[in-house]
């Protein structure tokens, strides 16, 4: 045991060699950073898609590319950023890295599983991004796929549509993996109420995935059979129902949100009560509100809906849901304030991302209601309102938390730190042109601009040319950021076991750990932030 | 959790019982179609529907005997998905 033990899972011999030691890896660890690497690449290609719309819309008419590869454009942005990026994010990364050592396992429960819903991940990738290579082009659809629409377009629906259903597949695998980890590897000792928020938000996020993700996998299979076999599902010439096909998809769409927000929140929830030096505020508040955001959140898909022609009595419901499902959001960033009321704070780049993170998502959170009330979703609907409010969450809320937990995780990943200089550097950079970029949208949508459109007239040239400087910005911190990051990967200076006076089980073990974590499963006696016992650290 | 492995003999008679009772629901399910429901047709095909994979559950695989947590558990779902029907049935009869 010593023996395997000496060395870090990177260093580790296993059966093969140089890139096969890598993808035919069953380590948890390895297995979340070949999620990481694969997340990151798809992501930048995001960015890029992302900026050339953004350069498009620096004047009205033609800038640089006509209006059907514009709608292309957005549509691979908008599959490559949901189904690639944020919905495996946090969970596929820092949750098969972190998840074992957090709650004292030597890997998850299903280790070939785990390395399998990689490859079915990367296998729908491959088929998603083959229409881009095929006759006909990618969708042109948005990432939705809306009937009927979809069925008439003559561009290449169905890779990208059987890529979705193919990802689903890995997501499932994932969130079966991480529930039964939870439930049975637990350390001795580590109740339910002794498990850190970080696992307890995986385990929400795990029961979405199980249980929503087969409800749009079948919803994208019924799409081809009314494609292939014209079968009347969808489409009203056939003598479907399109708002059918609205409903199948957000009863998916909309929990996917929270597959994304909660892993989110739950690296947070690490990240505030460590700089914070401070017991989490509200442990019990914050878990029964996660648990309570993963089970409203299924009942709110209808606010995606507001204008398609549903019944009065089901816009009354999906309002009034979508209002209550705000309260447990505000729950934990009440917490969260709470947590840093009196604290003595480090600052490091780490806590910038938290706080930067309660920042953009309150206003994400807040043009949300905006979005829920049934009177100002008519005037909203489909404009560039809506477009800011969902980046304000998913790249304000994931996004932020995503770059949060690389830069806390990161000594415990690669063993090294990275210049804290040029990180928060980057960070502020970053965060100028992430609001400089989305915050005009928000003017934009309430004077009117739709979303999905390639031109606009005259009035609304101002707020898009500050918009798409503000890309610039962004793009410029995320250079800094990547650039640090890699390169402190190699040459950064080593880091101890726990760099920043962390009280859960990851900083107790080696950085980076070994093969199997724990040279022994320790025993838990006291909670996960239990700072007023100070234990050694 | 111990629970789980332990071995439960349920006598075949059970098993007889419940498979006669999942076949009468099934020739049920045919025959209410020749009815006229109106909006009740769905719900009636899908209440006869749980109750069965609820028999198929309980006893066929097990779920009497297992601890209570998976219990919970698996109620919960059912729950979840019945309030997601019932939902959407908001939008399709008050339209």
């Amino acid at each position: 045991m010593s023996n395997l033990n000496a060395v870090s899972f990177r260093e580790e011999q296993g059966r093969y060699k140089g890139i096969f030691a890598w993808i035919f890896s069953t380590d948890h660890k390895r297995i979340g950073l070949l999620y990481l690497y694969s997340i990151v690449s798809f992501f930048l290609i995001g960015v890029l898609l992302g900026a050339a719309m953004k350069l498009e819309l620096l004047a009205p008419g033609k800038t640089v590319m006509d209006p059907a590869t514009y709608n292309a454009i957005f549509t691979l942005h908008g599959v490559i950023m949901i189904f690639l990026v944020v919905v495996p994010g946090l969970p596929a990364v820092f949750g098969n890295f972190m998840l074992p050592i957090m709650i004292g396992a030597k890997d998850v429960a299903f280790p070939k599983l785990n390395l399998l819903s990689w490859w079915i991940y990367v296998f729908g990738a491959i088929i998603a991004l083959s229409s881009l290579f095929m006759g006909g082009g990618p969708p042109d659809t948005g990432w939705t796929f809306y009937a009927p629409y979809a069925f008439k377009t003559n561009t290449n629906m169905l890779p990208a549509v059987l890529g979705a259903f193919i990802l689903g597949f890995s997501s499932i695998l994932t969130g079966i993996n991480f529930i039964v980890t939870i439930h049975r590897l637990r350390a001795p000792g580590m109740t339910w109420f002794k498990m850190p928020l970080f696992p307890w938000t995986l385990y929400g996020t795990g029961w979405i995935q199980i249980l929503a993700t087969p409800i749009v996998g079948i919803t994208l299979l019924m799409i081809v059979g009314e494609r292939v076999l014209n079968i009347g599902f969808f489409d009203p010439a056939l003598g479907g129902d399109p708002i059918l096909y609205q409903h199948l998809f957000w009863i998916y769409s909309h929990p996917a949100v929270y597959i994304m927000i909660l892993p989110a929140m739950g690296a947070i929830s690490e990240i505030i009560p460590t700089f914070a030096n401070k017991s989490i505020f509200g442990y019990k508040a914050i878990v029964i509100s996660t648990l309570a955001i993963a089970f409203v959140g299924y009942f709110v898909w209808g606010h995606h809906m507001f204008t398609s022609g549903m019944s009065g009595t089901a816009l009354y419901t999906f309002s009034l849901l979508t209002f209550i499902v705000a309260i447990p959001s505000a729950i934990k960033v009440f917490n969260w304030v709470g947590t840093l009321h009196k604290a003595s704070i480090q600052l490091e780049t780490p806590f910038f991302w938290a706080a930067s993170f309660l920042f953009v998502f309150m206003i994400g959170g807040l043009s949300g209601l905006a979005l829920g009330a049934l009177a100002t979703n008519v005037h909203l609907h489909d404009t560039a309102f809506v477009v800011a409010h969902f980046h304000f969450i998913v790249f304000g809320g994931v996004g932020f938390a995503f770059m949060g937990a690389i830069h806390y995780w990161f000594p415990k990943i690669w063993g090294r730190m990275y210049n804290t200089r040029i990180a928060t550097s980057g960070w502020i950079i970053f965060f100028i042109g992430f609001c400089t970029l989305y915050l005009p949208m928000f003017f934009l949508g309430v004077t009117g601009m739709p979303r999905r459109y390639y031109d606009y007239v005259e009035n609304f040239h101002g707020p898009n040319i500050v918009s798409t400087i503000g890309s610039w910005v962004l793009i410029l911190g995320l250079v800094i950021i990547l650039t640090n990051l890699i390169r402190s990967a190699y040459k950064g200076e080593k880091a101890g076991k726990n760099p920043w006076g962390g009280r859960t089980l990851e900083w107790t073990v080696d950085s980076p750990p070994t093969l199997e974590n724990f040279e022994e499963i320790p025993v838990i006696d006291r909670g996960p932030y239990d700072y007023r016992k100070n234990p050694e650290s | 959790m111990n629970k789980h492995s332990d071995n439960h003999i349920v006598p075949y008679r059970l098993y007889i019982q419940v498979l006669a009772g999942l076949i009468v629901m099934t020739i049920l399910s045919v025959a209410i179609t020749k009815i006229n429901l109106d909006t009740l047709t769905v719900f009636a095909a899908i209440l006869l529907a749980s109750i069965k994979s609820a028999l198929v559950l309980t006893f066929f695989m097990h779920l009497k005997f297992d601890n209570k947590l998976l219990q919970i558990l698996v109620i919960s779902v059912f729950l979840l998905v019945a309030l997601v029907l019932f939902i959407t049935f908001l939008d399709y009869n008050f339209r």
